[in-house]
């Protein structure tokens, strides 16, 4: 207290080091000008990405002669869930009467087996080409990306011919198995560039250990690679329900997954354009893809933290 | 031919001609190596010297371009890791961070499909020795660093090894549980007695834990002795440079004869020799360098005879127990050790004498000592 000379005593009655007197405003976090513009910016992005939303929510409720008045963004007078039902049980495409459920459990059916397939066998594609380097393993590698960057298309016809040769096609099994191989490439690049990550101490601890090719994917990588799985699964069930070429091209009127079958109901162009139905319809295509996001994206990102601290 | 035989039929661990490369880098030569049962041996190098790579190849996680490698008189070099009968422990312990300590240290029993009680015997003995009972239901994430590498040699020790290989297992931890743990692997190696060998780039624990150390530098082992021989008698000048800290003083100078003697000369001051102990008969002319360690270099009141230098302090350093001088003399400045309670002004003229007897030389082109 001596030494300190230049503080006035007054100000420091209870011996307190700290000093009163101005010493500038606390600095505000919420209602900044930089905030503003920020959150505003953000705000406007969102509402420009939401209207689109907002219009097919708002019309597949209306019923047509309200539709008929024009105004799209007003909320509908009177909710009606006729569309819907119209939609998914009785909108007509082609021959069939049986709206978009024939197309879902199709796409279902396509893209469940699909994305089972596709990642069970990149998984271990991407931990062979990780741990277990062969020889040319690189060049495997190589080849492999560089498939990734052919345009579908002009591998489409020759697809075609293999999938005849080997009496699959129209069916939904050479769909499958296109959608399998076509995810490969980048499945495997996430998959191996996952593994890589992996401390390599791990799986020469378990070579030691005397764990084999299978014991160990089984028992010391799997268990540690719930992330990848989770991003693989997300990428490969949405890429394969959002999937039209494909599905267009291999498959037949009774085997359409439900893209491809929304498609033609919205262009469909004899009667009246039903907008509430066509609305409705493609919620109802788009809403997969959608859950797959908010229900695994939550678990995704707690599953990349928990990866990564170090255990 | 015999001698060769029978140098092969006690060794525990033995490397023969071994090689490696990758692509056009190679990192190993010709490198050979014979470690005694129940030995105790370093491979002590900086990074990228190829201790590691060493290791490896011993336990089967590379494989060699060329050569041998035989474990217990059984040739190895192309068996799988598990058959070879080695335990590993790894610098990031590399424990499976799903499984709970228990299931790390049985894994590889349960993997060879060892009976239940037999596991849980084994896993009882290691977990004593290594005292971590109380962890057993733990899982990696919840233990301290110092836990996780008593684990991962645990892990070692339940597969009843004939021999331990240690990589660099101490570097990740803090000075002072390393110093602990140090000590806990010397009692582990004189109550098991199992053939260790054990990479690590600090010289402490190479010269503590060692019945001999292997100098290694570009894949080449430089010198293969006992910690107090790499300590007194470096093969070269890399390895006296390597090994003590603070570092070893080098003199660069010349063999000169003066008065029937061989002296060492360096800027016009000569050095006399007397005492060293050398391979060869010195001659005069000779471009040489002198080694000599701080602690062999007396000040002052230590000083019991032969020839007296005399330098000026330039800095101190206390160290406590030590007390490290610079002194500046014949246009070198050499470091000098001494009681930490001797005490010098910077500037202050000291005394000198050089231990000849514990002092190297290295011939000045080939570096090797002489």
């Amino acid at each position: 207290m001596d030494k300190s000379l230049t503080m006035p005593a007054i100000s420091n009655p209870a011996g307190s080091r700290l000093e009163t007197g101005p010493q500038g405003k606390r600095p505000r976090k919420t209602l900044s000008s930089r905030n503003i513009i920020v959150y505003g910016a953000l705000g406007l992005a969102a509402i420009y990405y939401l209207i689109p939303l907002y219009v097919m929510v708002v019309t597949s409720l209306k019923g047509m002669p309200e539709i008929r008045l024009g105004n799209i963004f007003s909320p509908p007078m009177e909710i009606t869930f006729e569309p819907w039902v119209k939609a998914w049980a009785q909108a007509c495409t082609g021959l069939n009467c049986d709206g978009l459920s024939r197309g879902f459990w199709n796409s279902v059916r396509i893209t469940v087996p699909s994305v089972i397939v596709s990642i069970a066998i990149a998984s271990v594609n991407g931990y062979a080409l990780a741990n277990w380097r062969f020889k040319g393993s690189e060049i495997f590698f190589t080849i492999l990306i560089v498939g990734a960057f052919i345009p579908y298309q002009v591998m489409i016809y020759p697809i075609v011919i293999v999938l005849r040769e080997m009496g699959l096609y129209g069916t939904l099994y050479g769909l499958i198995l296109v959608h399998s191989i076509f995810g490969m490439p980048i499945q495997t690049l996430l998959f191996r560039n996952y593994f890589v990550s992996l401390p390599e101490e791990l799986f020469k601890a378990a070579r030691i250990d005397g764990a084999g090719f299978w014991q160990i994917y089984f028992r010391i990588m799997l268990p540690m690679s719930l992330p990848i799985f989770v991003v693989s699964m997300i990428l490969q069930t949405t890429g394969i329900w959002n999937d039209f070429l494909f599905g267009v091209v291999f498959t037949r009127p009774d085997t359409y997954p439900m893209t491809v079958q929304l498609n033609n109901i919205v262009n469909s162009v004899q009667g009246v354009k039903e907008y509430n139905v066509n609305m409705a319809a493609t919620l109802l295509t788009g809403a997969v893809p959608l859950i797959v996001y908010f229900v695994s994206g939550r678990l995704f990102v707690r599953g990349i933290a928990a990866g990564a601290v170090k255990g | 031919m015999l001698n060769n035989v029978s140098a092969r039929t006690q060794s525990s661990v033995s490397i023969r001609e071994l090689s490696l490369s990758f692509g056009s880098v190679k990192v190993l030569e010709n490198l050979n190596l014979d470690i005694q049962d129940g030995e105790f041996l370093v491979l002590l190098g900086s990074s990228g010297c190829g201790k590691s790579t060493l290791l490896n190849c011993i336990a089967g996680l590379l494989e060699p371009t060329e050569g041998q490698i035989f474990i217990k008189d059984k040739n190895v070099t192309w068996e799988e890791p598990k058959d070879r009968g080695i335990g590993m422990v790894f610098q990031s312990y590399a424990l499976y961070p799903q499984m709970t300590v228990e299931k790390n240290l049985s894994f590889g029993l349960r993997v060879a499909k060892v009976p239940k009680d037999e596991i849980d015997r084994r896993v009882a003995r290691a977990s004593g020795i290594l005292q971590i009972e109380p962890l057993l239901k733990r899982k990696p994430s919840e233990l301290s660093g110092g836990q996780r590498q008593r684990v991962a040699i645990g892990r070692a020790l339940v597969r009843d090894v004939d021999v331990f290989l240690f990589d660099e297992p101490l570097s990740n931890l803090d000075a002072k549980l390393r110093s602990e743990l140090r000590v806990e692997i010397k009692r582990l190696h004189q109550a098991l007695k199992n053939t260790m060998i054990y990479v690590t780039h600090d010289q402490i624990e190479a010269l503590t834990l060692a019945d001999r150390i292997a100098i290694m530098k570009s894949g080449v082992i430089q010198q293969l002795d006992d910690p107090v021989t790499i300590y007194n008698r470096p093969k070269n000048r890399f390895v006296a440079g390597f090994i003590g800290s603070p570092s070893m003083n080098f003199l660069n100078g010349e063999l000169a004869e003066e008065g029937g003697h061989t002296v060492f000369k360096t800027n016009g001051v000569s050095f006399s020799l007397d005492g060293y102990d050398a391979y060869e008969p010195l001659k005069g002319g000779r471009k040489v360098i002198l080694g000599v360690r701080p602690e062999h270099i007396k000040v002052d009141g230590d000083i019991a005879g032969g020839e007296v230098h005399e330098a000026i302090v330039d800095i101190e350093e206390p160290m406590g127990a030590d007390n490290l001088l610079w002194l500046k003399h014949a246009g070198h400045v050499m470091s000098v050790r001494i009681g930490g309670a001797r005490r010098y002004a910077v500037g202050a003229k000291v005394r000198l004498a050089f231990d000849m007897t514990m002092a190297s030389l290295f011939d000045a082109e080939t570096e090797e000592r002489i």
